[in-house]
Protein backbone atom coordinates (compact mmCIF):
# COMPACT_ATOMS: atom_id res chain seq x y z
CA UNK A 1 0.00 0.00 0.00
CA UNK A 2 1.23 3.50 -0.89
CA UNK A 3 1.87 6.11 1.42
CA UNK A 4 -0.62 8.79 2.55
CA UNK A 5 2.13 11.00 3.53
CA UNK A 6 3.01 12.98 0.54
CA UNK A 7 -0.10 14.90 0.23
CA UNK A 8 -0.13 17.96 1.95
CA UNK A 9 -3.20 18.72 4.39
CA UNK A 10 -4.44 22.30 4.85
CA UNK A 11 -6.98 24.01 7.10
CA UNK A 12 -8.76 26.61 5.11
CA UNK A 13 -11.86 29.19 5.84
CA UNK A 14 -14.97 28.98 3.93
CA UNK A 15 -14.20 32.48 2.83
CA UNK A 16 -10.04 31.82 2.25
CA UNK A 17 -8.06 34.41 0.86
CA UNK A 18 -6.54 34.55 -2.17
CA UNK A 19 -2.76 33.85 -0.61
CA UNK A 20 -4.10 30.93 0.57
CA UNK A 21 -5.77 29.51 -2.39
CA UNK A 22 -2.24 30.03 -4.27
CA UNK A 23 -0.70 27.79 -1.65
CA UNK A 24 -2.45 24.83 -2.68
CA UNK A 25 -1.34 22.11 -5.42
CA UNK A 26 -3.63 19.93 -6.97
CA UNK A 27 -3.94 16.83 -4.83
CA UNK A 28 -3.36 18.63 -1.78
CA UNK A 29 -6.27 17.56 1.33
CA UNK A 30 -8.23 20.13 1.73
CA UNK A 31 -10.60 20.38 5.52
CA UNK A 32 -12.86 23.69 5.71
CA UNK A 33 -13.88 25.74 8.64
CA UNK A 34 -17.07 28.14 8.75
CA UNK A 35 -20.09 28.01 6.65
CA UNK A 36 -20.93 26.44 3.57
CA UNK A 37 -24.21 26.04 1.81
CA UNK A 38 -25.77 23.87 -0.89
CA UNK A 39 -26.98 24.39 -3.91
CA UNK A 40 -27.49 22.38 -7.46
CA UNK A 41 -29.71 22.54 -10.54
CA UNK A 42 -32.62 23.22 -8.64
CA UNK A 43 -31.18 26.58 -6.84
CA UNK A 44 -29.21 27.55 -10.19
CA UNK A 45 -31.92 27.22 -11.99
CA UNK A 46 -34.04 29.77 -9.69
CA UNK A 47 -31.79 31.77 -9.24
CA UNK A 48 -29.23 32.34 -12.71
CA UNK A 49 -32.69 31.35 -15.02
CA UNK A 50 -35.62 32.93 -12.73
CA UNK A 51 -33.53 35.61 -11.34
CA UNK A 52 -35.39 35.20 -8.56
CA UNK A 53 -33.15 37.05 -5.76
CA UNK A 54 -30.98 35.18 -3.23
CA UNK A 55 -32.57 34.49 -0.14
CA UNK A 56 -29.15 34.73 1.72
CA UNK A 57 -26.49 37.35 1.56
CA UNK A 58 -23.42 36.01 -0.75
CA UNK A 59 -19.93 35.88 -0.38
CA UNK A 60 -20.64 37.54 3.26
CA UNK A 61 -22.48 34.50 4.57
CA UNK A 62 -20.37 31.96 2.71
CA UNK A 63 -17.88 32.12 -0.20
CA UNK A 64 -17.91 27.98 -0.65
CA UNK A 65 -20.55 25.89 -2.61
CA UNK A 66 -21.16 22.55 -1.92
CA UNK A 67 -22.66 20.52 -4.97
CA UNK A 68 -24.83 18.21 -2.56
CA UNK A 69 -28.03 17.02 -1.33
CA UNK A 70 -27.99 16.07 2.28
CA UNK A 71 -29.87 12.81 3.73
CA UNK A 72 -31.36 15.02 6.30
CA UNK A 73 -35.03 15.72 7.26
CA UNK A 74 -36.97 18.16 9.43
CA UNK A 75 -38.90 16.91 12.59
CA UNK A 76 -42.72 18.17 12.65
CA UNK A 77 -41.01 20.58 15.45
CA UNK A 78 -38.73 22.53 13.02
CA UNK A 79 -35.66 20.51 14.20
CA UNK A 80 -32.57 19.10 10.99
CA UNK A 81 -31.38 16.05 11.60
CA UNK A 82 -28.71 15.60 9.19
CA UNK A 83 -27.22 12.29 8.92
CA UNK A 84 -24.36 11.96 5.81
CA UNK A 85 -23.30 14.81 3.06
CA UNK A 86 -21.95 13.61 -0.14
CA UNK A 87 -21.28 15.55 -3.31
CA UNK A 88 -23.36 15.14 -6.75
CA UNK A 89 -21.44 15.32 -9.94
CA UNK A 90 -20.59 19.22 -11.09
CA UNK A 91 -20.52 18.36 -14.69
CA UNK A 92 -24.00 18.86 -15.63
CA UNK A 93 -24.28 22.04 -14.11
CA UNK A 94 -21.70 23.93 -16.39
CA UNK A 95 -24.24 25.81 -18.02
CA UNK A 96 -25.12 27.92 -15.01
CA UNK A 97 -21.37 27.99 -13.39
CA UNK A 98 -20.42 31.41 -14.82
CA UNK A 99 -23.21 33.56 -13.79
CA UNK A 100 -23.37 31.55 -10.40
CA UNK A 101 -19.86 32.48 -9.55
CA UNK A 102 -20.94 36.20 -10.70
CA UNK A 103 -23.83 36.35 -8.54
CA UNK A 104 -22.45 34.43 -5.24
CA UNK A 105 -19.01 35.48 -5.31
CA UNK A 106 -18.22 31.93 -4.16
CA UNK A 107 -14.42 30.93 -3.62
CA UNK A 108 -14.45 27.32 -3.29
CA UNK A 109 -16.69 24.78 -5.36
CA UNK A 110 -17.42 21.69 -3.39
CA UNK A 111 -18.35 18.73 -5.78
CA UNK A 112 -18.24 15.14 -7.38
CA UNK A 113 -16.10 15.14 -10.12
CA UNK A 114 -15.07 18.40 -11.17
CA UNK A 115 -15.85 20.46 -14.38
CA UNK A 116 -13.56 20.66 -17.69
CA UNK A 117 -10.80 22.42 -17.43
CA UNK A 118 -12.03 24.64 -19.81
CA UNK A 119 -14.96 25.76 -17.20
CA UNK A 120 -11.96 26.81 -14.75
CA UNK A 121 -9.84 28.61 -17.32
CA UNK A 122 -13.15 30.52 -18.46
CA UNK A 123 -15.05 30.80 -15.38
CA UNK A 124 -13.17 29.76 -12.37
CA UNK A 125 -9.62 31.69 -12.93
CA UNK A 126 -11.33 35.19 -13.40
CA UNK A 127 -13.16 34.93 -10.21
CA UNK A 128 -10.14 33.59 -8.43
CA UNK A 129 -12.18 30.51 -7.69
CA UNK A 130 -10.87 26.95 -7.50
CA UNK A 131 -12.77 23.50 -7.24
CA UNK A 132 -12.53 20.98 -4.31
CA UNK A 133 -13.61 17.43 -4.93
CA UNK A 134 -14.91 14.91 -2.21
CA UNK A 135 -13.46 12.22 -1.85
CA UNK A 136 -14.21 8.41 -2.93
CA UNK A 137 -17.97 9.14 -3.11
CA UNK A 138 -18.39 9.09 -0.98
CA UNK A 139 -16.94 9.55 2.47
CA UNK A 140 -20.87 10.70 3.67
CA UNK A 141 -20.53 9.32 7.10
CA UNK A 142 -16.60 11.72 8.01
CA UNK A 143 -18.60 14.61 6.40
CA UNK A 144 -21.53 14.23 8.73
CA UNK A 145 -19.28 14.57 11.58
CA UNK A 146 -17.74 17.84 10.33
CA UNK A 147 -21.31 19.64 10.13
CA UNK A 148 -21.95 21.52 13.69
CA UNK A 149 -25.26 22.35 12.89
CA UNK A 150 -28.16 23.24 10.17
CA UNK A 151 -28.06 27.52 10.09
CA UNK A 152 -30.95 27.64 7.70
CA UNK A 153 -32.71 26.02 5.01
CA UNK A 154 -33.88 28.12 2.10
CA UNK A 155 -36.06 27.53 -0.78
CA UNK A 156 -37.41 24.31 1.11
CA UNK A 157 -40.94 24.52 0.03
CA UNK A 158 -39.99 25.56 -3.62
CA UNK A 159 -37.82 23.03 -4.18
CA UNK A 160 -37.81 20.25 -1.59
CA UNK A 161 -35.24 18.59 0.80
CA UNK A 162 -32.97 17.54 -1.57
CA UNK A 163 -32.73 20.19 -3.76
CA UNK A 164 -33.30 23.37 -0.96
CA UNK A 165 -30.23 25.73 -0.22
CA UNK A 166 -29.02 24.45 3.57
CA UNK A 167 -26.30 26.66 5.42
CA UNK A 168 -24.66 24.87 7.15
CA UNK A 169 -21.79 25.85 9.85
CA UNK A 170 -18.80 23.22 9.32
CA UNK A 171 -15.56 22.84 11.10
CA UNK A 172 -12.45 20.44 10.21
CA UNK A 173 -14.66 19.61 7.40
CA UNK A 174 -13.82 17.12 5.13
CA UNK A 175 -11.40 15.46 3.55
CA UNK A 176 -11.55 17.23 0.23
CA UNK A 177 -8.96 16.78 -2.39
CA UNK A 178 -8.05 19.99 -4.26
CA UNK A 179 -8.87 19.31 -8.33
CA UNK A 180 -8.50 22.63 -9.57
CA UNK A 181 -5.80 25.72 -8.41
CA UNK A 182 -5.72 29.32 -9.36
CA UNK A 183 -4.38 28.97 -13.02
CA UNK A 184 -7.23 26.84 -13.93
CA UNK A 185 -5.25 22.83 -13.94
CA UNK A 186 -7.19 19.59 -13.57
CA UNK A 187 -6.07 17.05 -11.11
CA UNK A 188 -8.78 14.86 -13.23
CA UNK A 189 -7.30 15.22 -16.42
CA UNK A 190 -3.66 14.92 -15.52
CA UNK A 191 -4.74 11.22 -14.46
CA UNK A 192 -6.95 11.02 -17.37
CA UNK A 193 -3.23 11.82 -19.66
CA UNK A 194 -1.34 9.46 -17.77
CA UNK A 195 -4.13 6.67 -17.80
CA UNK A 196 -4.94 7.11 -21.42
CA UNK A 197 -0.97 6.25 -22.39
CA UNK A 198 -1.43 2.70 -21.32
CA UNK A 199 -4.97 2.14 -22.90
CA UNK A 200 -4.14 0.65 -26.28
CA UNK A 201 -1.71 -2.20 -24.39
CA UNK A 202 -5.50 -3.22 -22.43
CA UNK A 203 -7.99 -2.85 -25.21
CA UNK A 204 -5.37 -5.22 -27.56
CA UNK A 205 -7.36 -8.65 -28.38
CA UNK A 206 -10.89 -6.80 -28.44
CA UNK A 207 -12.96 -5.51 -30.93
CA UNK A 208 -15.53 -2.64 -32.17
CA UNK A 209 -18.77 -3.86 -32.37
CA UNK A 210 -20.36 -4.92 -35.34
CA UNK A 211 -23.57 -2.90 -35.11
CA UNK A 212 -22.79 0.94 -34.36
CA UNK A 213 -23.60 3.91 -32.41
CA UNK A 214 -23.94 7.64 -33.88
CA UNK A 215 -21.08 9.83 -32.65
CA UNK A 216 -19.03 6.73 -31.61
CA UNK A 217 -15.42 6.94 -30.82
CA UNK A 218 -12.50 4.96 -30.59
CA UNK A 219 -10.84 7.53 -29.16
CA UNK A 220 -10.29 6.35 -25.68
CA UNK A 221 -8.53 9.69 -24.09
CA UNK A 222 -12.16 11.25 -24.30
CA UNK A 223 -14.20 12.04 -21.75
CA UNK A 224 -17.91 11.63 -21.60
CA UNK A 225 -18.83 14.61 -19.60
CA UNK B 1 -48.97 -16.96 8.05
CA UNK B 2 -46.67 -13.84 8.41
CA UNK B 3 -47.83 -10.96 10.34
CA UNK B 4 -47.54 -7.69 8.89
CA UNK B 5 -45.99 -6.09 11.60
CA UNK B 6 -43.04 -8.23 11.67
CA UNK B 7 -43.05 -7.40 7.88
CA UNK B 8 -42.75 -3.64 8.80
CA UNK B 9 -40.18 -3.80 11.92
CA UNK B 10 -38.16 -6.33 9.87
CA UNK B 11 -38.15 -3.90 6.70
CA UNK B 12 -37.28 -0.87 8.81
CA UNK B 13 -34.04 -2.47 10.19
CA UNK B 14 -33.19 -3.88 7.02
CA UNK B 15 -33.40 -0.13 5.33
CA UNK B 16 -31.01 0.94 8.71
CA UNK B 17 -28.61 -1.42 7.87
CA UNK B 18 -28.42 -1.15 4.39
CA UNK B 19 -27.96 2.55 4.53
CA UNK B 20 -25.30 2.32 6.96
CA UNK B 21 -23.13 -0.99 7.38
CA UNK B 22 -20.87 -2.23 4.48
CA UNK B 23 -21.61 -5.92 4.05
CA UNK B 24 -18.77 -7.92 5.04
CA UNK B 25 -18.28 -9.10 2.04
CA UNK B 26 -17.78 -5.99 0.54
CA UNK B 27 -15.32 -4.96 3.02
CA UNK B 28 -12.77 -7.78 3.01
CA UNK B 29 -12.53 -7.35 -0.38
CA UNK B 30 -11.90 -3.38 -0.69
CA UNK B 31 -9.26 -4.30 2.43
CA UNK B 32 -7.55 -6.34 0.23
CA UNK B 33 -7.94 -3.45 -2.28
CA UNK B 34 -6.47 -1.38 -0.13
CA UNK B 35 -3.28 -3.63 0.17
CA UNK B 36 -2.23 -3.97 -2.87
CA UNK B 37 -3.06 -0.42 -4.69
CA UNK B 38 0.15 1.31 -5.23
CA UNK B 39 -1.09 4.86 -6.70
CA UNK B 40 -0.95 7.44 -3.76
CA UNK B 41 -4.11 9.28 -4.79
CA UNK B 42 -5.76 6.03 -5.20
CA UNK B 43 -4.86 4.62 -2.23
CA UNK B 44 -5.76 7.50 -0.07
CA UNK B 45 -9.08 7.60 -1.03
CA UNK B 46 -9.19 3.68 0.00
CA UNK B 47 -7.91 4.41 2.96
CA UNK B 48 -10.46 7.67 3.64
CA UNK B 49 -13.64 4.95 3.02
CA UNK B 50 -12.23 2.56 5.14
CA UNK B 51 -12.29 5.08 7.53
CA UNK B 52 -15.61 6.40 6.54
CA UNK B 53 -17.32 2.76 7.08
CA UNK B 54 -16.48 2.87 10.43
CA UNK B 55 -17.56 6.60 11.19
CA UNK B 56 -20.86 5.25 9.62
CA UNK B 57 -21.01 2.35 12.39
CA UNK B 58 -20.01 4.07 15.22
CA UNK B 59 -22.46 7.24 14.67
CA UNK B 60 -25.34 5.09 13.17
CA UNK B 61 -25.52 7.38 9.65
CA UNK B 62 -25.43 6.53 6.01
CA UNK B 63 -22.23 6.08 4.79
CA UNK B 64 -23.18 8.48 1.94
CA UNK B 65 -24.74 10.89 1.51
CA UNK B 66 -26.58 10.15 -1.50
CA UNK B 67 -28.49 7.23 -0.18
CA UNK B 68 -29.44 6.01 -3.59
CA UNK B 69 -32.61 4.77 -4.84
CA UNK B 70 -34.09 2.14 -2.32
CA UNK B 71 -35.88 -0.97 -3.44
CA UNK B 72 -37.08 -4.47 -2.87
CA UNK B 73 -36.58 -7.81 -4.04
CA UNK B 74 -38.95 -10.33 -2.56
CA UNK B 75 -38.69 -14.16 -2.39
CA UNK B 76 -41.39 -16.11 -1.54
CA UNK B 77 -41.40 -20.38 -0.95
CA UNK B 78 -43.52 -21.73 -2.29
CA UNK B 79 -45.88 -22.21 1.31
CA UNK B 80 -45.50 -18.84 2.59
CA UNK B 81 -48.45 -16.85 3.46
CA UNK B 82 -48.73 -13.34 4.13
CA UNK B 83 -51.29 -11.42 6.29
CA UNK B 84 -53.53 -9.25 3.75
CA UNK B 85 -51.17 -10.88 0.95
CA UNK B 86 -48.57 -9.72 -1.36
CA UNK B 87 -50.85 -5.83 -1.72
CA UNK B 88 -50.51 -5.45 2.03
CA UNK B 89 -46.72 -6.46 1.79
CA UNK B 90 -46.18 -4.11 -0.90
CA UNK B 91 -47.77 -1.28 1.35
CA UNK B 92 -45.69 -2.23 4.51
CA UNK B 93 -42.58 -2.11 2.24
CA UNK B 94 -43.31 1.10 0.56
CA UNK B 95 -44.49 2.76 4.22
CA UNK B 96 -41.16 1.39 5.78
CA UNK B 97 -39.14 3.15 2.72
CA UNK B 98 -41.10 6.29 3.56
CA UNK B 99 -40.37 6.02 7.15
CA UNK B 100 -37.31 5.38 6.98
CA UNK B 101 -36.06 8.01 4.87
CA UNK B 102 -37.10 10.17 7.60
CA UNK B 103 -35.91 8.79 10.74
CA UNK B 104 -32.60 7.99 9.23
CA UNK B 105 -32.35 9.98 7.79
CA UNK B 106 -32.12 8.96 3.81
CA UNK B 107 -31.60 11.81 1.34
CA UNK B 108 -35.30 11.59 -0.94
CA UNK B 109 -33.67 10.92 -4.01
CA UNK B 110 -36.52 9.99 -5.98
CA UNK B 111 -38.66 12.72 -8.21
CA UNK B 112 -41.12 12.96 -10.78
CA UNK B 113 -38.84 12.77 -14.21
CA UNK B 114 -40.68 15.59 -15.59
CA UNK B 115 -42.10 17.43 -13.27
CA UNK B 116 -39.87 16.83 -10.32
CA UNK B 117 -42.38 16.36 -8.03
CA UNK B 118 -40.75 15.27 -4.64
CA UNK B 119 -42.87 13.98 -1.80
CA UNK B 120 -39.27 13.44 0.98
CA UNK B 121 -39.75 9.97 1.50
CA UNK B 122 -38.12 8.05 -1.77
CA UNK B 123 -42.02 6.97 -2.71
CA UNK B 124 -43.92 7.71 -5.86
CA UNK B 125 -44.93 5.95 -9.48
CA UNK B 126 -42.98 3.22 -9.81
CA UNK B 127 -40.62 3.65 -6.51
CA UNK B 128 -39.35 1.88 -4.77
CA UNK B 129 -39.20 -1.07 -6.87
CA UNK B 130 -41.02 -4.61 -5.66
CA UNK B 131 -39.65 -7.31 -7.30
CA UNK B 132 -40.89 -11.14 -6.61
CA UNK B 133 -39.38 -14.23 -7.11
CA UNK B 134 -40.41 -17.66 -5.89
CA UNK B 135 -38.43 -20.62 -4.34
CA UNK B 136 -40.23 -24.15 -4.49
CA UNK B 137 -39.78 -25.62 -0.87
CA UNK B 138 -40.51 -23.54 2.46
CA UNK B 139 -42.80 -21.30 4.26
CA UNK B 140 -40.51 -18.19 4.53
CA UNK B 141 -39.95 -14.92 2.87
CA UNK B 142 -36.70 -13.11 2.10
CA UNK B 143 -36.97 -9.57 2.08
CA UNK B 144 -33.95 -7.76 0.51
CA UNK B 145 -33.66 -4.21 -0.01
CA UNK B 146 -30.94 -2.76 -2.05
CA UNK B 147 -30.39 1.06 -2.32
CA UNK B 148 -27.57 1.60 -5.57
CA UNK B 149 -27.18 4.83 -6.95
CA UNK B 150 -28.79 5.97 -10.38
CA UNK B 151 -26.89 7.86 -12.23
CA UNK B 152 -23.86 6.37 -13.77
CA UNK B 153 -21.46 2.97 -14.03
CA UNK B 154 -24.17 1.37 -16.18
CA UNK B 155 -24.54 0.51 -19.75
CA UNK B 156 -26.72 -1.69 -22.68
CA UNK B 157 -25.83 -2.39 -25.85
CA UNK B 158 -26.93 -4.44 -28.55
CA UNK B 159 -23.99 -6.63 -29.77
CA UNK B 160 -24.19 -10.21 -31.50
CA UNK B 161 -22.74 -13.33 -31.72
CA UNK B 162 -20.30 -12.55 -34.60
CA UNK B 163 -19.36 -9.95 -31.82
CA UNK B 164 -17.83 -13.13 -29.31
CA UNK B 165 -15.88 -12.83 -26.37
CA UNK B 166 -13.49 -9.75 -28.16
CA UNK B 167 -16.72 -7.50 -28.30
CA UNK B 168 -17.73 -8.52 -24.85
CA UNK B 169 -14.50 -7.71 -23.62
CA UNK B 170 -14.51 -4.20 -25.90
CA UNK B 171 -18.16 -3.13 -24.37
CA UNK B 172 -16.84 -4.32 -21.01
CA UNK B 173 -14.26 -2.14 -20.68
CA UNK B 174 -15.68 1.14 -22.64
CA UNK B 175 -18.01 1.11 -19.47
CA UNK B 176 -15.02 0.80 -17.12
CA UNK B 177 -13.01 3.46 -18.73
CA UNK B 178 -15.82 5.41 -20.02
CA UNK B 179 -17.78 6.13 -16.35
CA UNK B 180 -13.95 5.28 -14.38
CA UNK B 181 -12.89 8.95 -15.23
CA UNK B 182 -13.38 11.22 -12.17
CA UNK B 183 -14.73 8.06 -10.87
CA UNK B 184 -18.27 8.92 -12.03
CA UNK B 185 -18.71 5.15 -11.22
CA UNK B 186 -17.84 5.36 -7.92
CA UNK B 187 -15.56 2.78 -7.86
CA UNK B 188 -13.98 0.01 -7.45
CA UNK B 189 -16.97 -1.64 -7.97
CA UNK B 190 -18.93 -5.05 -7.93
CA UNK B 191 -19.19 -5.13 -11.81
CA UNK B 192 -22.50 -7.69 -12.87
CA UNK B 193 -23.23 -8.61 -16.23
CA UNK B 194 -26.15 -8.99 -17.98
CA UNK B 195 -25.94 -11.42 -21.16
CA UNK B 196 -28.96 -12.33 -23.28
CA UNK B 197 -32.41 -12.28 -22.49
CA UNK B 198 -34.38 -9.89 -23.78
CA UNK B 199 -33.56 -6.05 -23.86
CA UNK B 200 -35.00 -5.71 -20.43
CA UNK B 201 -33.78 -8.85 -19.00
CA UNK B 202 -30.60 -8.38 -19.68
CA UNK B 203 -30.39 -4.84 -17.57
CA UNK B 204 -32.47 -6.84 -15.00
CA UNK B 205 -30.08 -9.53 -14.84
CA UNK B 206 -26.99 -7.48 -14.73
CA UNK B 207 -28.29 -5.15 -12.08
CA UNK B 208 -29.20 -8.64 -9.67
CA UNK B 209 -25.42 -9.51 -10.88
CA UNK B 210 -23.92 -6.31 -9.46
CA UNK B 211 -26.42 -6.46 -6.40
CA UNK B 212 -27.45 -9.62 -4.96
CA UNK B 213 -24.54 -11.47 -5.78
CA UNK B 214 -21.69 -11.66 -2.90
CA UNK B 215 -18.08 -10.79 -3.12
CA UNK B 216 -15.74 -14.22 -4.01
CA UNK B 217 -19.35 -15.54 -4.94
CA UNK B 218 -18.81 -17.69 -8.39
CA UNK B 219 -21.48 -18.48 -11.25
CA UNK B 220 -22.03 -22.21 -11.89
CA UNK B 221 -20.92 -22.91 -14.99
CA UNK B 222 -17.69 -23.26 -14.99
CA UNK B 223 -16.89 -21.04 -17.94
CA UNK B 224 -18.73 -18.19 -16.89
CA UNK B 225 -16.91 -18.52 -13.36
CA UNK B 226 -13.46 -18.59 -15.73
CA UNK B 227 -14.71 -15.34 -17.48
CA UNK B 228 -15.64 -13.53 -14.37
CA UNK B 229 -12.44 -14.29 -13.05
CA UNK B 230 -10.46 -13.37 -16.26
CA UNK B 231 -12.72 -10.09 -16.02
CA UNK B 232 -11.37 -9.05 -12.56
CA UNK B 233 -8.31 -9.04 -14.08
CA UNK B 234 -8.63 -7.54 -17.16
CA UNK B 235 -10.85 -4.44 -15.18
CA UNK B 236 -8.05 -3.92 -12.59
CA UNK B 237 -5.30 -3.82 -15.46
CA UNK B 238 -6.53 -0.56 -16.99
CA UNK B 239 -4.34 1.28 -14.86
CA UNK B 240 -7.68 3.26 -13.35
CA UNK B 241 -8.61 3.28 -9.52
CA UNK B 242 -10.57 4.94 -6.96
CA UNK B 243 -11.92 8.33 -8.56
CA UNK B 244 -10.34 7.75 -11.72
CA UNK B 245 -6.64 8.31 -10.11
CA UNK B 246 -3.97 6.06 -11.52
CA UNK B 247 -4.18 3.05 -9.62
CA UNK B 248 -5.25 -0.74 -9.91
CA UNK B 249 -8.34 -0.90 -7.93
CA UNK B 250 -11.44 -0.98 -10.36
CA UNK B 251 -13.52 -4.38 -9.78
CA UNK B 252 -13.74 -5.90 -6.55
CA UNK B 253 -15.26 -8.53 -8.51
CA UNK B 254 -17.54 -9.23 -10.94
CA UNK B 255 -20.42 -11.34 -11.39
CA UNK B 256 -22.09 -12.61 -14.90
CA UNK B 257 -25.82 -14.00 -15.53
CA UNK B 258 -27.02 -15.72 -18.67
CA UNK B 259 -30.71 -15.93 -20.11
CA UNK B 260 -31.45 -17.26 -22.97
CA UNK B 261 -31.97 -14.64 -25.95
CA UNK B 262 -32.81 -14.56 -29.65
CA UNK B 263 -30.66 -16.86 -31.77
CA UNK B 264 -29.37 -13.60 -33.86
CA UNK B 265 -28.44 -11.63 -30.78
CA UNK B 266 -26.39 -11.17 -27.65
CA UNK B 267 -27.55 -8.27 -25.06
CA UNK B 268 -25.00 -7.19 -22.55
CA UNK B 269 -25.61 -5.24 -19.62
CA UNK B 270 -22.63 -3.66 -17.62
CA UNK B 271 -23.67 -2.44 -14.00
CA UNK B 272 -21.39 -0.96 -11.28
CA UNK B 273 -22.46 -1.54 -7.53
CA UNK B 274 -20.26 1.32 -5.40
CA UNK B 275 -18.31 1.85 -2.60
CA UNK B 276 -21.48 1.92 -0.85
CA UNK B 277 -22.67 -1.40 -1.58
CA UNK B 278 -25.98 -0.96 0.09
CA UNK B 279 -27.55 -4.24 0.14
CA UNK B 280 -29.41 -5.95 3.91
CA UNK B 281 -31.82 -9.15 3.94
CA UNK B 282 -33.86 -11.03 6.06
CA UNK B 283 -35.68 -14.42 6.40
CA UNK B 284 -38.42 -14.07 7.87
CA UNK B 285 -40.33 -17.42 8.82
CA UNK B 286 -43.62 -18.19 9.46
CA UNK B 287 -43.82 -18.76 13.16
CA UNK B 288 -42.74 -14.79 13.21
CA UNK B 289 -38.54 -15.42 13.65
CA UNK B 290 -36.29 -13.48 11.66
CA UNK B 291 -32.40 -14.11 10.54
CA UNK B 292 -30.83 -11.18 9.40
CA UNK B 293 -27.80 -11.96 6.73
CA UNK B 294 -26.01 -9.85 3.87
CA UNK B 295 -26.11 -12.28 1.09
CA UNK B 296 -29.48 -12.35 -0.63
CA UNK B 297 -29.05 -16.02 -1.94
CA UNK B 298 -31.12 -14.78 -5.06
CA UNK B 299 -28.96 -16.69 -7.58
CA UNK B 300 -30.40 -20.89 -6.44
CA UNK B 301 -30.46 -23.66 -8.90
CA UNK B 302 -33.86 -22.39 -9.57
CA UNK B 303 -33.72 -19.24 -10.35
CA UNK B 304 -30.91 -20.37 -13.21
CA UNK B 305 -33.44 -23.39 -13.75
CA UNK B 306 -33.16 -23.86 -17.81
CA UNK B 307 -35.99 -26.87 -17.95
CA UNK B 308 -39.51 -27.09 -18.20
CA UNK B 309 -40.46 -29.31 -14.85
CA UNK B 310 -38.95 -28.42 -11.59
CA UNK B 311 -37.43 -30.92 -9.95
CA UNK B 312 -35.49 -30.30 -12.87
CA UNK B 313 -35.87 -33.51 -15.83
CA UNK B 314 -33.23 -33.34 -17.95
CA UNK B 315 -34.29 -34.20 -21.54
CA UNK B 316 -32.58 -37.13 -22.21
CA UNK B 317 -29.72 -37.26 -24.82
CA UNK B 318 -30.75 -38.80 -27.74
CA UNK B 319 -28.24 -40.70 -29.24
CA UNK B 320 -26.81 -40.28 -32.54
Amino acid sequence: MASNTAFKKVRLKTEPAQEDLRQLALGDVVYLDGSVYTAREGVYRRAVEENVPLPLDLPAESGTNFHCSPAASIADNGDFNMGAVTATASFRFSKWIATWLELSGAKLILGKGGMSSKDYREHFVPHGAIYLTTVGYGTGALLGRGVKRVKNVFWREELGLAQAMWLIEVENFGPFIVESDLDGNSLFERENAKISAGLSKVYEGTKPAVLKRFGETDDRSDELI
Amino acid sequence: MIGLQVIQDTAMTLMDKAAIEIPEDYLSGLKHAAQVEDGDLSSFVLQAMLENYEAAKEDRRAMCGDTGCPRWYVKMANEARIEGGPVALETELRRATANATRSIPLRPNRVHPLWRTDHDNNVGINAPEIEFAFEPEGDWIDLTTVHKGGLFGTDYRMLFPSDGIEGIKRFYLDSLVAFGKRGLSCQPAIIGIGLGGSKDTCMVLGKRAACLRTVGDRNPDPRMAELELEFIELGNSIGMGAMGFVGKSMVIDCHIEAGYCHTGGMQMSVHAFCLSSRRACARIHADGSVEYRTDPHWFTPYQRRETVEWPAILPSKKSA
